[in-house]
């Protein structure tokens, strides 16, 4: 079925509010999940092989690249965790006028800010 | 035009319901997985074995296997139905999103299969 109407937004036009890009990096973050997916997989796979196996793996998550992108997981992780926080917290009613939508917004960032360097200290 | 086939629970109401049960159920694990790597610094191979030996564990990993794959399926879906549009991308945007649909599919029964393996091969 092809809607013929006109649509009245075009959002290339408009200055995005802070909620948008909270829920846009939602999207993002939740997509390269989904490709990590197969990496985390991939590591917990040879991790429980052997213990040469794991003692490879141990080395493999050793290096600087794979402690970059663990910690791009991580971040990844605990942005798409927190952004999901809030959608539950919004479902019980919690922050859903405009204002309580932006404060909701701007804690996710800076919540999401300090645990992923946080996280950053761990990997490191 | 979205169309409900697709959907994973062929209803907006069991998505969303299905999108929070297993949402909660990966961040359990997260938060498990975490603070047990926390716990157990320089953590070993026997230990770390004898740990996915469990049974608990084994169905712990297995719920959040296919709670990951059910979410990421939700999820795809909603980012494929916004923006791999005939709106957006023109008329060929139903042919290519089904593509992507199928692609999608095809990956996270891979993660499934692939996963069961893992865990239930301890």
């Amino acid at each position: 079925m092809i809607d013929k109407r006109p649509v009245n937004l075009d959002i290339g036009t408009i200055r995005l509010p802070i909620t948008a890009y909270v829920s846009i990096l939602h999207r993002v973050s939740g997509v390269a999940l989904i490709g990590a997916f197969g990496i985390l997989l991939g590591l917990l796979a040879y991790s429980l092989k052997s213990a040469e196996d794991f003692a490879a793996v141990q080395a493999c998550l050793a290096s600087l690249p794979m402690k970059l992108l663990m910690w791009a997981v991580l971040a990844a992780v605990i942005y798409h965790l927190l952004a999901g926080i809030k959608h539950l917290i919004m479902d019980m009613g919690i922050g859903e006028t405009l204002e309580g939508g932006k404060r909701g917004a701007t804690l996710v960032l800076v919540i999401a800010v300090v645990g992923i360097l946080l996280a950053g200290v761990w990997v490191w | 035009m979205v169309r409900a086939v697709t959907s994973f629970g062929r209803s907006g109401l069991s998505d969303w319901l299905v999108q929070r049960v297993s949402g909660v159920i990966i961040a359990a694990y997260f938060f498990f997985i975490v603070g047990w790597l926390v716990a157990n610094p320089g953590v070993d191979f026997a230990t770390w074995q004898a740990l996915h030996q469990l049974t608990c564990m084994k169905i712990f990993n297995t719920v959040t296997l296919l709670s990951v794959v059910a979410h990421a399926w939700i999820g795809i879906w909603a980012v494929l139905t916004d923006y791999v549009t005939v709106r957006l991308l023109g008329p060929k945007a139903t042919a290519l999103r089904l593509v992507f649909e199928i692609a999608a599919i095809g990956l996270l029964v891979v993660y499934t299969l692939w996963g069961l393996a893992i865990v239930w091969g301890v």
